[in-house]
């Protein structure tokens, strides 16, 4: 029973943090402590940190190295987009809020359908080759989304593959990408959108399914002949984490003016796998904190101006190597067991 | 027809720079296991190094060259020294995230060094074009060049690996580095060695590939980089031959794609060759299939 306390106790650090987070930021704004910048990174330090999490699922509990998950995250924010725009000019749909919410699921259940889409034949390969397959796929729905046209007016939606005449008010223009978006996200969506990734990843992870999940990532073969279906259970992690990011894209989309599939680039996937790897693979929290800080990081670097990227870099490396150090890991550990609230990695309790 | 076969040429021409920066991908994966991410970026490095040398040192193309490669051979080797020699034992989800840090720090440097600022690269092919069938097929003199580079690269390079004796150690190291270690092979001066040639080829391809299309960035070797790494896996990473295959198919079907179906969607359905491949041949076209052990 201890095991299970300890996690149940892990989860609720992991929500009181968030929530301690989202207040203080939140008090902060209010009373304008805060510089206009830093404020304007708040929706997408929303957006990064369900990415981080949600990339997590698959990289970290599933096993799965993604390289295409900023491609879910473009399906999301282009459905949000569109969402919106139909609302808001053919239905005429006033209330900002709901228009919102209506964007987000919309964006997660499409890019939820993507999701499978992929999913049937990107788990069908392993390792390395999984890898370059999504990356792939995110690549290519980049370059099929520059190719779509869509158009709203009175009628209703109309679309065009490489054909931009149509009737009404461009929503979606091609490579242009969406024009005129209404900013309608705000912080506070951001947080129930982040709160909410953590209750399905963190209920997930610690269910019956998500223990399945684990098998099959630690040992396939073993998993398989114990009966556990491992198709099902891939496919189940792939596009719950797929339908997180298309909600927090839709999120992101309506957080700018104009939406171009440029922002969802190979780097952006890339970017997300950074931070999952710093914050610790399968770890949420970690996940969480690291999105967080990293997003800020370059805000907080611009005393370095032009050399915040290359600072931004040299630390990556510099990190990855002091972590993968084994003097320096073996004294961490030594004095993580020296420490009355330490973990202990292997071994842990009987449950 | 005349026009089918010049983009055939053109396919040929840009699968061979595919090719060669593929066989830098395809070399280090067999023998250190791993994907640096930092190639397309010693590709960029290497165009930018023959620029100075042609425009500001006042040397001639080919010594350029020369320069270019020797330059990018002491970049490869200082970077697995320093940033993945340190990490042999770590995760190989840790040694990707250092390579793309790698990337990063590579695209951010020529960024501060040369700005943002596309330069016009001078081609430093001086063979005038070849003109067939009474000038109705013109093949520039850099798609022929690009095109002799890579045959002889490619028999050079399958002639060391299979006949000289740190060529055979390389192979060795790919099939089991422990192995290799107990028949006193030195794992990490091969290893290096590896980076250095990966290295060199990818001056080469960066100067043939800024000699055909000539605009010069920070980014420029990331796209073909990905590219090139996706014709390693096409045609099967860690196989030399394979790397020749994916890279000319890729590099066709791009041109072709590009010609025949839309601009827009070139890219779009070189991948998506690439999954179906994938999907037929899951270890890619040359790949051995990998029997699972229980």
């Amino acid at each position: 029973m201890k095991l299970k306390q300890r996690k149940f106790l892990n989860n609720l650090i992991t929500y009181a943090m968030v929530v301690a987070a989202y207040v203080i930021c939140t008090l902060l704004i209010n009373g304008g402590q805060m510089s206009r910048s830093l404020r304007g990174q708040m929706v997408p330090i929303c957006c990064w940190v369900v990415m981080a999490v949600s990339l997590n699922l698959v990289v970290g509990i599933s096993g799965e190295l993604s390289l295409g998950h900023a491609g879910f995250m473009s399906v999301g924010a282009f459905s949000g987009v569109i969402t919106s725009g139909w609302l808001l000019n053919s239905l005429q749909m006033e209330d900002a809020t709901l228009r919102l919410v209506i964007a987000i699921v919309a964006g997660g259940i499409l890019a939820g359908i993507a999701g499978v889409l992929i999913g049937i034949p990107v788990l069908r390969l392993r390792g390395d080759y999984l890898a370059i397959v999504t990356l792939a796929f995110g690549e290519i729905i980049r370059n099929v989304l520059n190719c779509v046209y869509v158009s709203v007016d009175a009628d209703g939606l109309h679309m065009g593959f490489l054909n931009p005449s149509l009737p009404g008010t461009l929503l979606m223009n091609g490579p242009m990408g969406a024009i005129g978006v209404k900013k309608i996200a705000t912080f506070a969506a951001g947080f129930v959108l982040v709160m909410l990734t953590l209750v399905v990843v963190l209920n997930l992870s610690s269910s019956r399914s998500g223990r399945a999940i684990m098998a099959i990532r630690d040992n396939r073969i073993a998993a398989e002949s114990m009966g556990v279906p491992v198709t099902k259970y891939k496919m189940m992690a792939f596009v719950t984490a797929a339908v997180l990011a298309g909600m927090a894209g839709a999120l992101y989309g309506l957080n700018f003016s104009t939406v171009t599939s440029d922002k969802f680039k190979f780097d952006q996937s890339i970017n997300v796998l950074v931070f999952v790897v710093l914050g610790g693979i399968g770890s949420v929290r970690g996940s969480v904190i690291a999105a967080a800080l990293l997003t800020v990081l370059p805000e907080l670097l611009r005393a370095f101006s032009e050399y915040r990227m290359l600072v931004y870099a040299i630390v990556l490396i510099l990190v990855m190597l002091a972590t993968n150090n084994p003097l320096l890991k073996g004294w961490l550990n030594a004095l993580r067991e020296h420490l009355p609230f330490g973990r202990k990695q292997k071994g842990g309790e009987p449950a | 027809m005349m026009s089918f076969l010049s983009y055939l040429v053109n396919g040929i021409s840009l699968g061979s720079v595919y090719a060669i920066i593929a066989l830098g991908y395809t070399m280090v994966y067999g023998i250190a296991k791993m994907l640096n991410f930092a190639h397309g970026d010693v590709i960029m490095v290497g165009a930018y190094i023959s620029f100075c040398a042609t425009q500001y040192w006042g040397l001639s193309p080919l010594l350029s060259v020369v320069v270019a490669m020797l330059v990018c051979t002491c970049l490869g080797i200082v970077i697995e020294r320093f940033a993945y020699k340190p990490l042999r034992q770590a995760t190989s989800l840790a040694v990707l995230i250092t390579a793309i840090g790698m990337s990063y720090l590579l695209q951010n440097a020529a960024l501060l060094i040369f700005g943002a600022n596309p330069k016009v690269f001078t081609s430093v092919v001086s063979i005038p074009s070849l003109s067939l069938f009474g000038g109705q097929l013109l093949i520039s003199g850099e798609a022929l060049v690009t095109i002799i580079c890579n045959v002889v690269i490619m028999v050079g390079l399958t002639l060391f690996t299979a006949h000289t004796k740190t060529g055979k150690a390389m192979r060795v190291v790919s099939e089991d580095r422990g192995a290799a270690e107990l028949m006193g092979i030195n794992v990490n001066a091969t290893i290096s060695l590896t980076f250095a040639i990966g290295s060199a080829l990818a001056a080469i391809a960066g100067v043939l590939m800024c000699s055909t299309y000539p605009t010069l960035m920070p980014t420029t070797g990331s796209m073909p980089g990905i590219k090139a790494f996706t014709a390693a896996v096409f045609g099967g990473i860690g196989s030399i031959p394979g790397a020749l295959l994916g890279g000319l198919l890729l590099g066709v079907i791009e041109i072709f794609g590009r010609a025949y179906i839309s601009t827009e969607l070139g890219d779009a359905l070189v991948f998506a060759v690439l999954i179906i491949v994938l999907l037929v041949r899951p270890t890619g076209l040359l790949g051995k299939p990998v029997r699972e052990k229980v």
